[in-house]
C-alpha cells in the first residue's frame, strides 16, 4: 500500500491504495465517482476519460502512483451546484449523448479541446475528440454540440 | 377549446439525458449492493470436444469460492430462445470456443481472472468447421440429424407460391449471376454486457443490468429455476447500447449470475470485460448471397433466383428469426414477377451469432443493391435507370404478395437523394479527374426498405400491453417494457402521451423497466417501438383521459391545471387510476408462416441513401468522403433523435463496410479488442446528411413508423458500389479492407479497370439468346 496525495474535483485527497492501482479504479470504487467508465481498459476508448493537471488522460492506464500531487477533474466535478457547465448543456440539447456511456469522457475531451481552441474547426474537433469512441451517435450530434459550447466561451 | 401543445414533431431534452451528461447515470457497473460478491466464467479453449476432466489447481483457496456447474441448475440447462438446443452450462460437450463450463464467484473481483485460470479443463477433441460451406457438406454434423443436420432453419419464399417457370429463363435476354459475402461484426456498444443478481428462497430471483428485453429474461430464468414468472424479476438499468447485442445475451449472463446468487447466498454482479465480451457474446451473422437474375434488354426484372445462408454459430439462438427477416427484405424494394427465395440458417463452431440492428436484412440488401448495379452494367443501364424501371409502387405486391396501400413513391426519393447528394454532376466530375488521380473517387446509391415491427404475425403472438398509471401527485407515469439504450425509447414515448394528454412534456414520467411492476410491451427490437409500442401508449392515454372525463372530474376542454386537478381529485375518490392498451391487429392482415406470404410487416421505410468515396491507389485505404440519406420513416417524432439514429446507423454501416473484420482463428476471435477490431472514429466519419421524407402512416402514433434498424442496411452497398465507380472493380465481399483493396488491384491487370476473365472477376453474367 502507498498513500498518494492529490486534488480531485478541487478536494484534497489522501488515498491508501496499492501503487499500480488504476486511477480508474481508486475513482470507482474507492472514492464511488463513477461518472468516468471502463469500456476497454487499454486506452482506446477514451470511456475513462478524466484531465490530469489539465491534460486528457485515460484513467484506466494510470497507475494511482502517478496521480500523486496532480489536480484531477472528472465529470462530476464539471458542474457547479448542480447545474450544467455549459458544455454539458450543449450535449444535452443537441443531441450529443445517446447512450451516454461515452458522454463523461466526450465531454472532458471537448472541455480539453476548447482550452486548446476556443474556436475549432471541424477537422480540429474530430482530431480532439478520436480517442474517444462512440458507437451510438455518428459523432454528428456530437460536433454540433462541441460547436455550439464553442460559440457560448466556454473556455474561461 | 384550450390550444393543445405541438409536442410531437418537436426536439425536446432527452428525458433521462441530464443524468447522462452529469455523469450520474447508473449503469449497472456503477452499482453496489450490499454484501455483493463478483462472479467469473470458466470457458472451453477449444471450438469442439468432449470434455474428459476439470481440474482446481491447489494453488487456490477454492473453499473461499462459489462454483457452479451445470448439476447446480435447478430447473433445465437451456438458455430458451427459439429452441432448447443451447445450454445455460456445457456438461459433457462443447461446441464452440468460450462455451461457459463453470462458473465462480469470490467477494473479491480482483482474484477472479487467477482463479478461473487455475481451472484445467482437458478435452478429447473433435473437428470443428468454421464456414457456411463446411457445413453445407455435413461431413460433420455438429447439429441436429437427417434432413435438419447443420441446418438450424430452411426457408422457400416464392411468390405466389409459383416457381419460375423455365422459358423465363430460356427467353430473357441476359441472365446474370452473382455470390456476395458479408462478414461478422461485433455490436461494439462501449458498456460491455453486465448484471447483478440476487436470490432468495421466498422471493426468488431478480436481475438488474444492461438490456434490451427484460421478458426475455424473465421468460429465461422460469426454465433454468423452473421458478413461476412472478418469482423472476427483472429490472433494466442504464443502458449503455445494445444494438441487438443486449436482445438475447442477457439470457445468457442473467441466468449466471442468478446461478452464482442462489448458490453463494450474496448478491452477485457479473460484469464482462471487453475481451470477454468480444470473445464470448453474439455478433452480427456472416452470410453468402447468391443471386440469378432473368432480365429484358429494357432493363426489367423478369425472374430473381436468390440463395441466402447465413452461418449462425454453434447453437440456435435467433438465427430462424435473422433468416426470416433477411430472406424477406432478399428481393428489395422492386417489383419481381417471379422470384424465388431459399434461405438457410447454418451451423458452425463459432460462438452463436445473434441478433444485431437490420437482424439479417443488411447482409441481403448488401447482396442485392451491388448485384443491381451488376445488372445494370449488363444490361448498359445507369445504376438509377434500372432501379426506376424496377420500383415497387403504391399498389404492387411485393415478394410475399403484400399489396402496398400506403403511398410509396422510391422515383421521388431517388431523385431527392441524386439532387442533395449532386450525384451527376460528381459522376461527371469523378470520370473526368479519376485517370490523371491517384485518389480514384467515385459516388455510388442503394436504394431499400425496412419492414418495422415483428414478422408476419408476430406482433399477434407478442400481444403487447401498455399501461399508464397516475402517481399520487396525478402525474401520468408509462409503464412499459420497452427499454432506452439511446435511441430514445423514454423520450418519444413520453411525447406520444403529451400529445395525447394535451399536457407538457415534462409532466409525463416514464417507469424503470421492472418486470414486478410494468407489464409486457414487448422486446425492444425490430424497429418496432416507436410505431408498435408508440400506438398503445396513444391508445393508452386516450382511454385514462376518457376515464377522467366520464367519472366527471375532467372536462371535455382542460388545462393542464385542470388534468392535475382532476388526477387528484379522483385519486382520492378511486384510490389509483390505470389504463391499458392491448395490441389489436390491423384490419386485412394476413400471413402464412407455411408458405411465407402475406402481409410480412405493417409498415416499410424507405430509403435512398448515397457514398462518396476516395480511393488511394497509394496506400490502397477507401474513406467515406461524403454520405447523403433520404428516408421516408413516416411522421418524424423528434428530429433530433431521428437524425442521430440515422447517422448511428450510418457509422455502424460505415464500419460494416470498410473497417470491422472478424479475425477468427481455430473458431476463437483473435482480434477480441478495440485495439484491434476498429470501429470508426470522430476523425473517419464523413459529413453525414439526413433528409426525411414525411408521410404520416397509419399504423403509428401521429403516423410515425420504425427507424432504427434502417440506416444499418443502405451504407455498405451504396460504399461498395461507389467504390466500384471509383476503382471500375466490382468488390463483392465486406469488409472491405486496404489489403483486400490491394490484393484485387494488383492481381489485376491495368489496375484500375475490371477484368471480364472470369477466374479474376468471377461469373460477370451469362447471355442468352432469345
Amino acid at each position: 500500500m502507498t498513500t498518494i496525495q492529490c486534488t480531485i474535483n478541487g478536494q484534497e485527497q489522501t488515498i491508501e491504495a496499492p501503487p499500480m492501482k488504476r486511477l480508474l479504479d481508486v475513482l470507482r470504487d474507492d472514492l464511488h465517482l463513477t461518472g468516468a467508465k471502463e469500456g476497454c481498459g487499454e486506452g482506446e476508448c477514451g470511456a475513462c476519460a478524466v484531465l490530469i493537471n489539465g491534460d486528457l488522460v485515460n484513467s484506466c492506464l494510470v497507475p494511482i502512483l502517478q496521480a500523486e500531487g496532480t489536480e484531477i477533474t472528472t465529470i462530476e466535478g464539471l458542474s457547479i451546484d448542480k447545474k450544467l457547465h455549459p458544455i454539458q448543456q450543449c450535449f444535452l440539447e443537441k443531441g450529443g449523448a445517446q447512450c451516454g456511456i461515452c458522454t463523461p469522457g466526450m465531454i472532458l475531451a471537448t472541455h480539453h479541446l476548447l482550452d486548446k481552441y476556443p474556436q475549432p474547426t471541424l477537422s480540429q474537433i474530430q482530431e480532439g475528440l478520436n480517442g474517444n469512441l462512440c458507437r451510438c451517435t455518428g459523432y454528428m450530434r456530437i460536433f454540433n454540440a462541441v460547436q455550439q459550447a464553442a460559440l457560448t466561451g466556454v473556455a474561461e | 377549446m384550450a390550444t393543445t401543445p405541438q409536442i410531437v414533431g418537436q426536439s425536446p431534452l432527452r428525458k433521462e439525458g441530464k443524468a447522462k451528461v452529469l455523469g450520474q447515470a447508473q449503469y449497472v457497473d456503477d452499482i453496489t449492493l450490499p454484501g455483493m460478491w463478483f462472479g467469473a466464467t470458466v470457458r472451453s479453449t477449444i471450438p469442439r470436444g468432449r470434455i474428459t476432466s476439470i481440474n482446481f489447481d491447489p494453488s487456490i483457496p477454492w473453499q473461499e469460492f462459489t462454483i457452479v456447474s451445470a448439476a447446480d441448475i435447478p430447473g433445465e440447462n437451456t438458455i430458451v430462445h427459439l429452441t432448447k438446443d443451447h445450454p445455460c452450462l456445457a456438461v459433457t460437450h462443447v461446441n464452440h470456443a468460450e462455451e461457459p463450463i463453470l462458473l465462480l464467484a469470490h467477494p473479491n473481483r480482483s482474484l477472479l481472472p487467477a482463479a478461473v485460470a487455475a481451472v484445467h479443463i482437458t478435452y478429447e477433441e473433435l473437428p470443428a468447421i468454421y464456414t457456411i460451406e463446411d457445413s453445407e457438406k455435413k461431413e460433420q454434423t455438429i447439429w441436429g440429424e437427417g434432413e435438419q443436420a447443420n441446418t438450424f432453419k430452411t426457408y422457400l419464399m416464392q411468390k405466389n407460391q409459383t416457381p419460375i417457370p423455365e422459358e423465363v429463363w430460356q427467353t430473357a435476354d441476359f441472365i446474370v449471376e452473382g455470390e456476395y459475402r458479408t462478414g461478422a461484426q461485433e455490436q461494439l456498444y462501449i458498456e460491455n454486457n453486465g448484471v447483478i443478481a440476487e436470490y432468495s428462497a421466498t422471493e426468488g430471483v431478480t436481475v438488474r443490468g444492461s438490456m434490451q428485453c427484460p421478458y426475455y429474461l424473465v421468460h429465461a430464468l422460469e426454465l433454468v429455476f423452473n421458478l413461476p414468472a412472478e418469482k423472476c424479476r427483472v429490472i433494466q438499468t442504464e443502458t449503455g447500447g445494445a444494438f441487438g447485442g443486449k436482445e438475447d445475451f442477457p439470457s445468457v449472463i442473467g441466468s449466471h449470475a442468478a446461478l452464482l446468487a442462489m448458490k453463494s447466498g450474496h448478491p452477485v454482479k457479473l460484469c464482462y470485460d471487453r475481451a470477454e465480451d468480444m470473445a464470448a457474446t453474439t455478433k452480427r451473422h456472416p452470410s453468402r448471397t447468391r443471386h440469378r437474375t432473368a432480365v429484358s434488354k429494357d432493363g426489367k426484372l423478369l425472374a430473381g433466383e436468390i440463395d441466402f445462408a447465413i452461418d449462425g454459430g454453434a447453437y440456435a439462438t435467433l438465427s430462424p428469426v435473422v433468416l426470416s427477416r433477411g430472406t424477406i427484405h432478399a428481393p428489395g424494394p422492386y417489383h419481381w414477377p417471379y422470384i424465388t427465395v431459399s434461405a438457410k440458417a447454418m451451423a458452425t463452431n463459432i460462438p452463436p451469432h445473434g441478433a444485431f440492428r437490420g437482424f439479417g436484412a443488411p447482409q441481403s440488401i448488401f447482396a442485392l443493391e451491388r448485384h443491381m448495379d451488376k445488372i445494370a452494367k449488363v444490361v448498359g443501364l445507369t445504376p438509377e435507370e434500372l432501379r426506376r424501371r424496377n420500383f415497387l409502387s403504391t399498389g404492387d405486391s411485393t415478394a410475399t404478395g403484400q399489396l402496398l396501400r400506403d403511398p410509396v413513391d422510391l422515383q421521388h426519393l431517388l431523385t431527392r437523394a441524386l439532387e442533395e447528394s449532386d450525384y451527376h454532376a460528381k459522376r461527371e466530375q469523378f470520370d473526368r479527374e479519376n485517370p490523371t488521380s491517384t485518389i480514384k473517387r467515385g459516388i455510388g446509391f442503394a436504394s431499400f426498405f425496412h419492414g418495422a415491427g415483428f414478422t408476419g404475425s408476430g406482433e399477434r403472438r407478442l400481444n403487447s400491453l401498455v399501461e399508464i398509471e397516475l402517481t399520487p401527485e396525478g402525474l401520468p407515469r408509462i409503464l412499459v417494457s420497452s427499454t432506452e439504450f439511446g435511441q430514445g425509447t423514454n423520450t418519444i414515448l413520453c411525447q406520444v402521451a403529451a400529445q395525447s394528454l394535451r399536457l407538457p412534456y415534462d409532466q409525463i414520467l416514464i417507469a424503470q423497466p421492472d418486470t414486478s411492476h410494468v407489464p409486457n410491451s414487448g422486446p425492444t427490437v425490430a424497429s418496432r417501438t416507436a410505431m408498435v409500442v408508440g400506438k398503445l401508449v396513444e391508445r393508452a392515454a386516450q382511454s385514462l383521459c376518457a376515464t377522467l372525463v366520464a367519472s366527471g372530474v375532467l372536462p371535455q376542454d382542460y388545462t393542464p391545471e385542470d388534468f392535475g386537478r382532476a388526477a387528484r381529485s379522483y385519486l382520492s375518490q378511486h384510490g389509483a387510476l390505470k389504463s391499458a392498451a392491448r395490441y389489436e391487429s390491423p384490419e386485412g392482415i394476413f400471413w402464412d408462416d407455411e408458405t411465407y406470404s402475406g402481409e410480412a410487416y405493417p409498415a416499410y421505410a424507405w430509403a435512398v441513401y448515397v457514398a462518396e468515396v476516395a480511393v488511394d491507389t497509394t496506400t490502397y485505404s477507401a474513406s467515406v468522403t461524403n454520405f447523403h440519406t433520404v428516408q421516408e420513416v413516416g411522421r418524424v417524432l423528434h428530429p433530433i433523435l431521428a437524425a442521430g439514429q440515422v447517422e448511428g446507423g450510418v457509422a455502424q454501416g460505415i464500419g460494416y463496410a470498410l473497417y470491422e473484420k472478424c479475425l477468427w482463428q481455430n473458431g476463437h476471435l483473435a482480434n477480441n479488442q478495440m485495439t484491434n477490431y476498429i470501429m470508426p472514429t470522430s476523425a473517419d466519419v464523413p459529413p453525414i446528411r439526413v433528409t426525411f421524407e414525411e408521410v404520416p402512416s397509419p399504423h403509428g402514433p401521429s403516423g410515425a413508423k420504425g427507424i432504427g434498424e434502417l440506416p444499418m442496411d443502405g451504407p455498405a452497398p451504396a460504399i461498395l458500389n461507389a467504390i466500384e465507380h471509383a476503382t471500375g472493380i466490382a468488390f463483392n465481399e465486406i469488409p472491405l479492407l486496404p489489403e483486400d483493396i490491394f490484393e484485387r488491384m494488383t492481381r489485376v491487370p491495368n489496375a484500375g479497370t475490371e477484368s471480364l476473365n472470369p477466374d479474376i472477376a468471377g461469373p460477370i453474367f451469362s447471355e442468352a439468346t432469345a
